[in-house]
């Protein structure tokens, strides 16, 4: 009993720690000073400075988009060479997970200034330009997504009934019929989690952004494409998170939250799945 | 490759890989091969130790690598002090019977990272710690509040294992509690205190914006000369750091490659 009081408590205070930061920039959001710790009066204003604040929108534009379109890519590229590499020999399947757990286990900064080198410097050494654009950003955010799919799709591979296809095949299924209906619904949920992955890093990225960033699709006139990241980053670096991003904070901690709920309903509703699957064997 | 009566290649599963195989080696193995080759060579294409020596003869860069490896080691060895019994607790269903809060502990991830690293520095400068009177604790802070998930992860994936009927036997075979967690709760749980340290421990020694932020500029961590020299197209020099950050990171992977792989991947995944 005492223990579970401690434990309660501590995960409790640990918890409330952790969200400080960001709950205290919420609690600012509903007031115009210019610094965290100033309240002049209660007021909206910032939510509806925020919407017109064109700077802000354009960099969650360029983010969403990036985030969404690198996922999408680093989604197929990972499921496919997962399965792939799944069915090669063991010592090709050995080399290629290798190379795979490269940028997961690598310093993002290494992975960044290597292809920062690939697309700027070595460019401009041979050909004075510089490659770096809308698609050298969104190459870096698939190296930073794909190692991830390919991660969470081999355990479902290994938990599959590799009989299932042969069958299909067996039964006359074209190759791409058996791997669309019967491989795939089987490993999807990894496939989902995956992508899940890809999205958070790319959401969250800063570096590989920085460092691959060039002239955009989005931002004619603007040099480079900023994503969020980067004009936070560029705002924190001059003073204080600037008021209409406190109001950002509040719409993106909402977004987390929904996000929770979301993934534990998720949860709740594998676990009954699972229960009344096993249920129906035996 | 066999080939049907048409002289089509015929299809086998492990052709898929082939279009991510090339992404790999164009986007992962030729950048690193790039970036050893640019380590020892100058702006000529010549091969040359410049770099190299500019950095051992530099005694403030030789100063930050050490710094930097300083650094790391506390915020792990904070973010494990603070985690572990975090994860202990978690992992208990005495204690908590609710698997949400796990995903509570992970959500600040999907928080804009540079985001909340602003908003620890806007909290720290209210409350009077800012990068002008206290940059190292400032840094401190900012390190584990944002890596103690890194952390929890991997501890809580191994806690979940641990061996029950053991920990009560010690108990019963009359171990007091500080024996049974010393000879029991330790020794199990080393995989995910061993991956959680390798999960932790890079990405901070590589960190550069949170010492950034911050300290407000005033303390210079590995990341940041490699992202000064990133800037600054001091190509050859950056290279050269990165290469020696890749060694380290091999090093670690190499010591640690029979433990806690299982609790990584698992942490990598959720």
């Amino acid at each position: 009993m005492v223990k579970k009081i401690i434990g309660q408590c501590y995960i409790w205070l640990i918890l409330i720690l952790m969200y400080l930061p960001i709950l205290v920039l919420i609690a600012f959001s509903f007031t115009k000073a210019t610094n965290v710790g100033v309240w002049t009066g209660f007021s909206f204003d910032l939510y509806g400075e925020l919407f017109q604040n064109k700077e802000v929108m354009v960099a969650l534009a360029n983010t969403l988009i990036i985030a969404f379109s690198s996922a999408i890519i680093a989604t197929i590229l990972g499921t496919l060479g997962a399965i792939g590499a799944f069915y090669a020999n063991k010592k090709f399947r050995k080399a290629f997970e290798f190379v795979n757990q490269i940028p997961v286990v690598n310093a993002e900064i290494v992975m960044a200034l290597s292809l920062a080198i690939m697309f700027a410097a070595l460019p401009s050494l041979l050909f004075k330009t510089d490659l770096r654009s809308y698609w050298t950003l969104l190459i870096g955010h698939v190296v930073l997504g794909a190692p991830f799919v390919f991660i969470s799709v081999k355990p479902k591979l290994q938990q599959m009934d590799p009989s299932m296809y042969e069958a299909a095949i067996d039964l006359g299924a074209k190759p791409h019929q058996a791997l669309w209906k019967v491989t795939l619904p089987e490993i999807l949920p990894g496939v989902f989690s995956g992508f899940l992955l890809a999205i958070t890093l790319s959401l969250d990225d800063f570096v590989i952004s920085q460092f691959t960033t060039g002239p955009g699709l989005l931002s004619a006139g603007d040099p480079k494409i900023v994503t969020l990241s980067i004009l936070v980053q560029d705002k924190i670096k001059k003073g204080p998170i600037p008021p209409v991003m406190r109001a950002m904070t509040t719409i993106i901690f909402l977004l987390v939250v929904i996000g929770v709920i979301g993934v534990s309903i998720y949860r709740n509703y594998q676990a009954k799945h699972m229960v009344s699957k096993k249920v129906r064997r035996v | 490759m066999k080939k049907n009566k048409k002289g089509f290649v015929l299809f086998k599963r492990k052709y898929l890989c082939i279009p991510y195989g090339l992404f790999l080696v164009l986007f992962i193995i030729i950048p690193i091969l790039i970036i050893a080759y640019y380590a020892f060579s100058d702006d000529t294409g010549a091969l040359s130790l410049n770099a190299l020596v500019g950095f051992f003869t530099s005694w403030s860069k030789v100063n930050v690598l050490f710094t930097s490896v300083f650094i790391a080691l506390q915020t792990t060895l904070l973010c494990l002090l603070i985690g572990y019994p975090l994860a202990y607790f978690l992992a208990d269903k005495k204690v908590n019977k609710n698997a949400v809060l796990i995903t509570l502990f992970v959500a600040p991830m999907w928080i804009n990272f540079v985001l909340r690293t602003g908003a620890t520095r806007d909290l720290l400068t209210w409350m009077g710690i800012n990068g002008g009177n206290a940059p190292y604790l400032a840094t401190l802070i900012g390190m584990v509040q944002n890596y103690l998930p890194f952390v929890i992860l991997p501890l809580y994936t191994t806690m979940l294992k641990l061996d029950k009927s053991q920990i009560e036997a010690a108990a019963d075979l009359g171990a007091n509690p500080f024996q049974v967690f010393y000879k029991s709760i330790l020794p199990q749980s080393v995989p995910g205190i061993v991956s959680a340290f390798t999960m932790t421990f890079m990405p901070t020694m590589s960190s550069y914006v949170i010492s950034d932020t911050l300290s407000e500029g005033k303390i210079t961590l590995f990341g940041n000369y490699i992202y000064l020299d990133f800037a600054n197209n001091l190509w050859h020099d950056g290279s050269f750091m990165a290469m020696i950050m890749l060694v380290i990171i091999g090093l670690t992977m190499f010591l640690t490659r029979n433990s806690g792989k299982e609790e990584r991947e698992g942490g990598a995944s959720w």
